[in-house]
């Protein structure tokens, strides 16, 4: 017991002494030399947040722009055997009665064909320029209102509610919008705003003039055709109000799950499908945010590698260097566990510094600036995504890695022959 | 006080063998002031770094009061050193980040003093020596003979039993040689225990005894009257 009581005095001395020769050396070592370990380890720590951050944020951006422009928070469908969402008008008045709901819109949606410049074909054998897509049909006003519809409008205009005739084309039907090439996909050539163009829906035609196109980085929106709901409903005959798609947006703060038991609650299930809008994403998008995600981690692993040994490099070159006074200190009786204490700390000073000034960095201006000013990808528009928790993790981890890349030259010098040191000799 | 009993370090290189000290023997009593010359290559140093417990003789021991040092583990001769022993090294190893009393308080840190105690006894022990106006000077601010006695200053700090200098004044000049050496002599009037290492016969004629190596061996050991002192 009293062995232990004065290992634990000898280490405190230790820890003392480490401090009280760390806080020195770094108070008088070179200004610049400090300033670009410091540099270093910010760099490192940035590396650490940023790059996965960007790697996620790129398909976070195509993630929200799902949920902000198609989802909402909640989406309602139709049950897989099912044309549409049976008593609709019924699950609407629920849904707007309950709290916690800030907006909805619904959409009747059916599969159909587009042909344009049909009046131009010569021969019935002609190929047609035509493209198969969703049509869907909207209240403009309540569909703008809470998915931003109308932002998205990159020719011509979009659509009022008495545009009975009108339709909006998503960019990605059009080929001057995705010139590619594949054998399921069939693009419309040539067609401009105010073109007329043929829309098909289980054998019911209707000519339309195409008043506007629409360009959003979601697939949900840019491989649609919209028309007003009058419109849609008076083609597929559905007199009966029933829709297809209810997005809902709830009230800031709202857990999406209780939101949907909520919904649950009034037997929707037996006529639709509730899902909140994660639940809904295509299995692909998952899997493609969980590889970057993957991805972001190992880039992440090998910034912390590169910063260890960075580390390791700065301390074992100050570390022997400092060689003759390290032997010096032995010399005069200091325990090697405070020269040990003394490196760590000069190590935990720099990381500290380093991932304080990242933190401020990241938090103060990179996801600001990002958020105001998204990374312009092809298929979203990237946000930086460095939740706290995470990146707090990240700065632990770059902590302990530097402390171990402090601890061990630190070790191996000050395990040298204390007379072999303070000579100068090779032990 | 300290005893070497039949101390001899062989250095190995290849297959070559190189004897620094052979054999040695003798005894230092406490309150002696003794001096150990000899010409370059003789062993001095290498005898002085056994007995100071910084290297580790080949064969023999060493005896510091009545306990045998020999085969300590590392960790007792570093408590040692720290406790009892002090050091002055040729080129007056002072770390160059830390002012004069920074220097002194390290060793007394290390004993486990708070730092209001240290510093009182780093800033009287500088001030004894004559250094108590350069108290928060770093190294480089310091003459050669300014460094040395800071050097003093921490070795006599922690009042150790012995005192090592390893040619102490043999990067100063005359004058500040002069003034390293009266300071030795000081701190020996006041009992202390001093071995020092040096090849100038003038500051070896100023201690009480003189041993002299000759290739590695004792080849006289010789008690004189401390006349030179004064």
């Amino acid at each position: 017991m009293k062995s232990f009581h004065n290992q634990l005095k000898g280490w405190g001395r230790s820890i003392s002494l480490g401090w009280f020769l760390a806080y020195r050396q770094v108070k008088r070592s070179s200004l610049a030399t400090t300033v670009l370990i410091v540099f270093v380890m910010t760099l490192t720590f940035l590396n650490l947040v940023v790059v996965r951050g960007v790697l996620v944020g790129l398909l976070q951006g195509a993630t929200n722009n799902y949920k902000n422009h198609y989802a909402g928070d909640i989406i309602i469908t139709n049950l897989p055997k099912k044309n549409y969402i049976e008593h609709s008008q019924e699950i609407i008045n629920n849904i707007k009665n309950l709290p916690s709901i800030d907006s909805y819109t619904h959409r009747y949606t059916e599969g159909g064909e587009i042909e344009a410049n049909y009046k131009e074909k010569v021969r019935v054998t002609d190929d047609p320029n035509s493209a198969g897509t969703t049509i869907v049909g909207i209240d403009p006003d309540r569909e703008d209102s809470v998915t931003g519809l109308a932002k998205f409008v990159v020719e011509g205009r979009y659509l009022l509610p008495d545009d009975t005739d009108g339709i909006l084309l998503g960019a990605n039907l059009l080929r001057k919008y995705l010139d590619i090439e594949a054998p399921n996909i069939s693009l419309l050539e040539n067609v401009e705003v105010g073109d007329k163009v043929r829309v098909s829906i289980g054998g019911v035609r209707k000519e339309f003039i195409v008043v506007g196109i629409l360009k959003s980085k979601t697939d949900e929106i840019d491989f649609r055709a919209f028309i007003p709901e009058v419109t849609m409903r008076s083609l597929v005959g559905r007199g009966d109000y029933n829709v297809d798609e209810i997005a809902i947006v709830l009230e800031k703060g709202t857990d999406p799950l209780l939101a949907k038991e909520m919904i649950l609650r009034s037997n929707v299930e037996k006529y639709a499908r509730v899902l909140t809008w994660e639940e809904s994403l295509p299995k692909f998008l998952i899997d493609i945010q969980n590889t970057f995600g993957l991805l972001g981690n190992a880039i992440g692993s090998i910034g912390l590698v590169v910063a260890s040994i960075t580390i390791f490099i700065v301390i074992f070159i100050n570390a022997i260097t400092r060689r003759k006074y390290i032997g010096i200190l032995k010399g005069i009786g200091v325990m090697p566990g405070a020269i040990e204490v003394a490196y760590v700390m000069q190590a935990i000073f720099y990381a500290f510094l380093g991932i304080a000034i990242g933190f401020l960095i990241v938090y103060g201006f990179l996801v600001p600036f990002v958020d105001a000013h998204p990374i312009k990808f092809p298929f979203s528009d990237g946000i930086l995504v460095a939740e706290v928790p995470g990146t707090i993790l990240r700065g632990v981890l770059l902590l302990f890695a530097t402390i171990i890349a402090g601890f061990i030259p630190a070790r191996i010098v000050v395990k040298q022959n204390t007379l072999d040191a303070i000579l100068g000799k090779t032990s | 006080m300290i005893e070497a009993k039949s101390i001899t370090k062989e250095f190995k290189s290849g297959d070559s063998k190189l004897i620094a000290v052979n054999n040695v023997s003798f005894k230092v009593e406490s309150g002696e002031f003794v001096s150990i010359t000899g010409r370059s290559g003789s062993g001095k140093s290498t005898l002085m770094y056994q007995l100071g417990l910084l290297d580790r003789p080949t064969s023999g021991n060493i005896i510091i009061d009545g306990v045998d040092v020999t085969d300590m583990t590392e960790r007792e001769r570093t408590m040692l050193r720290l406790k009892s022993l002090g050091y002055i090294f040729q080129d007056y190893a002072l770390i160059p980040e830390l002012t004069a009393l920074e220097n002194v308080l390290v060793p007394l840190l290390m004993q486990g003093l708070t730092h209001e105690e240290a510093r009182n006894k780093a800033i009287k022990s500088l001030t004894r020596i004559g250094l108590g106006d350069r108290l928060d000077h770093l190294p480089s601010q310091l003459s050669g003979g300014q460094q040395q006695r800071v050097s003093i200053g921490r070795a006599i700090a922690h009042e150790p039993k012995i005192i090592f200098a390893d040619e102490p004044t043999a990067n100063l000049d005359s004058e500040s040689s002069l003034l390293v050496i009266k300071n030795f002599i000081e701190l020996n009037k006041e009992g202390q225990t001093i071995l020092m290492v040096t090849h100038e016969p003038e500051y070896a004629r100023m201690t009480d005894r003189v041993i002299t190596l000759s290739d590695g061996k004792i080849s006289s050991d010789h008690r004189q009257k401390a006349h030179a002192k004064n």
